[in-house]
């Protein structure tokens, strides 16, 4: 492989390059889902290919291709020199990437059993489990429980020096039932939506989170939802659980952090950022329990590695420090620039570069950006509770291009009255506009109720990229939100 | 991009090769190139080579699948050894019928090859004449021109071989100002037929127009929305509820009411995979020729669309070309909606317009209730105020949650042009008329 890589570089540079990166990836993937007590689903997925980035006149190029064979590797490098020429037509100013990386390393996903391993008898009974206990409840209509598996093997080399070797293993589980009856429907997911919830680590992932032994309880709300009442509309106070503040965090506070966006380099397709860079260290993001961190190291996170696709080392940097806006996730060639505005800024990136797969090229995604834990017990954070709504697994998501207006919809919701859960209410929905939000944050549940939840489905980028990313959270009271907009 | 022969001499090699009772393969090839631009310069150009070959193994009623994107003789042995050996380890699934037997194939000329051939440089110079527009007007221009050449061979052991090979050209623009944006996108299978000037020039005015926003309180007005506004809401009709597998889970907002009005009268919808206004596939992921399929007709709900395991479980019901890659447990889906256009210009529409807001486009929408058709999302890229038939103001986008067939349900006017909206993630295509409706739901605002 570093005969392929040093072949690139060399190519690129003698094509004209001033820089030049190569990565060399292999994805792998196993994907089980049993429907209605089906096996569904059974199919292995590889993909394996190379992109090289270079710069050169100043701008950027790049060009990917699935053949790595030598005459391939001169054709790719060459065109994505001849991309770079061309992009430096319109260019306003040199791509400036900062100080020099030069690193060498290896890194693999820590793992107690290999998911690739198990035998598909083994993880297809755990799912026909799981499917058996949902669909035991009467009134399902469907039940799905999901596996999913995914490798991604990747070699980074730079023309400054780096060569690092990573393998980073993903396993992710998941059960949705569907209940419906006249003109309704109801969902349940357990642990988290989006079809499954999924970290960085083995099969002990899978075993953890039981599935067989949740899948009676989310059937059994599923079909009580279709008779519950309409969640009530008006303002009042919100709890949400782990896995909704993980995607609220994810949303309202994970995207707008993106320094691509907040310089307009998304602003065809994801948007821009509210949090425009005079804000950086001088803006009350939200109230002073918040603090949020943005965490490539957290252990079993879905957004943990050991090197970003610019070859930085992961780390974990402060984002939301006691309610105060602190930083942004970057990249060598963003982190330049912010410094040009803010010269108290690192100098450095700080690793937050990726791209989904040999054949895109890396920008700016989140790792773990997690909501530290606070103080309290769930139990104690309800009792003290008059009056509100307690929300639970997220059912629909939508944020406007700046990441201020949000509205979210759960799966599950209860009233709170006088300090105790009520009744069931169906199509719970929340609006609000994130500074506000947070500013009405006023309890954190502790470490014991901390979790870091995986999102799995993380769209931006134009070719589309998906991102997989964690967000720890525990459940969070928030006062004064809007509740019940569905009519 | 390989070739129909060496496609189909990949497809030949791996069914050679196969084993199992039946075996489907997909070899699907694709060379993309996408040049995208901010804050007035090109900041990533990309470019990729693909191809990826998919095999379905059945095992008496036992399916596997596996895909990989290596070619060599090696690799694809392992590849159908990988579907079959997964295929052994499945449950019989009674439902499962069969593979697809051959049709008589039906052809659409879709590639264009000045698409195909176009060069980096010359997708800068196009995009070069949308920032020259954008600088001179002390806008910032963001977007992206992409260009591509495909193909796609799908053959079973039962006698199924279906080729097609089409290209796509796109430019979607946002052009900004300190407190407004605006918008404008064009696509077609030839790259001659886009206009990054014309484009330009669309999302520069409404850049220019939509400074100084001012809020206004949510509630119902009527809207005029513009093509690629509808074009979100049919997109999300036909992924929640007009395919065979949501109807037969229960989950769509068809389930009984076939032959009965589900909209106003103006709405007629339907998916035709071989008109060439849209991007063309003449058939589906498992070489099923795609029939025309009428899905709403004058506001009566007709059919929904179906691939050979939905068609299986219904009595007298055929696959009418619809089927997504296998594995897929989502159903088949309709990809290429067309709106039936009305007979009004949006000219037209404005100056009929007592008091109503103007949306260019919608953002982030997502479903809030399948089975009511219940959206919300954001206005996006230019949102004004009419009164008396004009408009008036550039208004702050707008939260909007509302039924779509509550929407279509009151529709007074539809725009006499279809326009093709091309999905951002897939070369797939919507095409939507403009339209004007009463009593649209918005139920909030943004800074």
């Amino acid at each position: 492989m570093r005969d392929y890589a040093n072949r690139a570089l060399n190519e690129a540079q003698a094509k004209g390059a001033t820089y030049a990166d190569i990565r060399i990836v292999r994805r792998e993937t196993q994907n089980i889902e049993v429907k209605n007590g089906i096996v569904q689903t059974l199919s292995l997925g590889d993909t394996y290919g190379f992109g090289i980035r270079v710069v050169a006149n100043g701008a950027w190029g790049f060009a990917s291709s699935h053949r790595l064979e030598n005459a391939e590797i001169d054709r790719v490098a060459a065109l994505a020199v001849a991309i770079a020429k061309a992009s430096a037509i319109s260019k306003a100013s040199d791509v400036d990437l900062g100080p020099a990386e030069c690193h060498v390393g290896t890194y693999a996903t820590p793992m107690k059993i290999d998911p690739f391993q198990v035998s598909l008898e083994k993880k297809i009974d755990y799912l026909l489990s799981s499917d058996k206990e949902a669909r035991a409840v009467q009134g399902v209509r469907v039940a799905e429980s999901t596996l999913g598996l995914e490798r991604n093997h990747k070699i980074f080399a730079s023309s400054e020096g780096s060569y690092i070797e990573q393998t980073l293993t993903e396993t992710g589980v998941g059960v949705v039932v569907t209940a419906v009856s006249e003109g309704e429907m109801q969902q349940r997911s357990y642990p988290n939506s989006f079809g499954r919830h999924q970290g960085t680590g083995g099969y002990e992932f899978a075993e953890t989170w039981d599935l067989p032994g949740n899948a009676r309880r989310v059937a059994e709300e599923a079909v009580a939802l279709l008779s519950a009442p309409q969640c009530p509309s008006g303002v009042t106070s919100i709890i949400l659980d782990g896995p909704q503040l993980g995607l609220q965090v994810h949303e309202s506070c994970g995207h707008p952090i993106e320094l691509d966006r907040v310089f307009g380099t998304e602003a065809a397709y994801a948007g821009t950022s509210f949090l425009t860079p005079e804000k950086f260290r001088n803006f009350q993001y939200g109230s002073k329990i918040v603090n949020i961190v943005s965490d490539a190291v957290a252990p079993g996170g879905l957004g943990t590695y050991g090197y970003d696709d610019e070859g930085v080392p992961a780390q974990t940097t402060d984002i939301v420090r006691n309610g105060q806006f602190v930083g942004y996730l970057t990249s060598r060639e963003t982190a330049s620039q912010l410094r040009k505005i803010h010269p108290d800024a690192p100098a450095r990136s700080n690793g937050a570069m990726r791209a989904d797969g040999w054949n895109r090229i890396p920008i700016i995604r989140m790792n773990n950006v997690s909501l530290l834990p606070g103080t309290w017990t769930l139990d104690d954070l309800i009792a003290d509770t008059d009056d509100g709504i307690y929300m639970i697994t997220n059912k629909s998501w939508s944020i406007d291009d700046k990441r201020l207006n949000f509205q979210f919809g759960t799966e599950l919701a209860y009233e709170i009255k006088k300090g105790k859960l009520g009744r069931m209410v169906k199509n719970a929905t929340y609006t609000g506009m994130t500074p506000k939000f947070w500013a009405g944050c006023d309890a954190i549940c502790n470490k014991d109720h901390w979790h870091v939840w995986g999102t799995p489905n993380c769209g931006k980028g134009q070719p589309g990229q998906v991102a997989h990313t964690g967000h720890g959270a525990a459940p969070s009271r928030f006062r004064n939100v809007q509740v019940g907009v569905m009519k | 991009m390989l070739g129909e022969s060496r496609l189909a001499e990949i497809a030949q090699r791996v069914l050679r090769e196969a084993k199992a009772d039946q075996t489907e393969v997909m070899v699907a090839a694709a060379d993309s190139h996408l040049t995208r631009f901010a804050v007035n310069t090109i900041h990533q150009n990309v470019s990729e080579t693909d191809a990826t070959v998919r095999v379905r193994s059945i095992l008496g009623r036992k399916t596997g699948v596996a895909s990989g994107n290596e070619l060599s003789e090696a690799a694809l042995r392992k590849l159908v050894r990988s579907a079959e050996t997964v295929a052994g380890f499945q449950e019989e699934n009674p439902e499962f019928g069969s593979l697809p037997g051959p049709k008589p194939a039906q052809k659409v000329d879709a590639f264009v090859e000045r698409t195909a051939e176009y060069a980096p440089a010359e997708r800068a110079r196009g995009v070069e004449k949308i920032l020259a527009m954008s600088r001179k007007n002390r806008l910032d221009a963001a977007g992206a021109f992409s260009t591509e050449a495909y193909e796609t061979y799908i053959a079973n052991s039962l006698g199924v071989s279906a080729y097609h090979r089409g290209t796509v050209a796109s430019i979607v623009t946002v052009i900004m100002g300190a407190d407004s944006s605006g918008y404008a996108t064009a696509a077609s299978i030839d790259v001659a037929d886009l206009d990054p000037e014309s484009v330009g020039r669309i999302a520069v005015e409404k850049a220019l127009s939509s400074k100084n926003p001012t809020p206004i309180e949510p509630g119902e007005y009527t809207v005029i929305l513009e093509e690629p506004a509808v074009g979100d809401m049919l997109f999300f009709l036909g992924w929640m509820g007009l395919g065979a597998l949501a109807v037969q889970e229960g989950r769509s907002f068809m389930n009984g009411k076939f032959g009965e009005r589900i909209t106003g009268e103006k709405v007629t919808i339907w998916d035709d995979g071989a008109d060439p206004r849209g991007l063309p596939l003449p058939f589906d992921f498992e070489g099923v020729p795609k029939q025309k399929v009428t899905l709403i007709e004058k506001g009566v709900a007709k059919n929904v669309v179906y691939d050979s395991f939905t068609a299986g479980r219904e009595e007298g019901k055929t696959s009418t070309g619809h089927s997504l890659p296998a594995p897929n447990t989502a159903g088949p889906i309709p990809l290429n909606l067309f709106m039936a256009p009305g007979t009004a210009t949006k000219e037209e529409m404005l100056a009929s317009t007592k008091r109503g807001i103007w949306v260019t486009r919608f953002h982030y929408t997502n479903i809030l209730h399948p089975v009511q058709t219940i959206l919300t999302g954001m206005t996006r890229d230019g949102t004004y105020l009419i009164e008396d038939g004009k408009i008036v103001r550039p208004l702050r986008n707008l939260r909007f949650t509302q039924s779509i067939l509550e929407a279509f349900s009151n529709i007074e006017a539809l725009g006499k042009n279809l326009v093709l909206l091309k999905d951002e993630w897939n070369s797939v295509g919507t095409c939507a008329p403009a339209a004007k409706i009463r009593n649209f739901r918005f139920t909030g605002t943004t800074d």
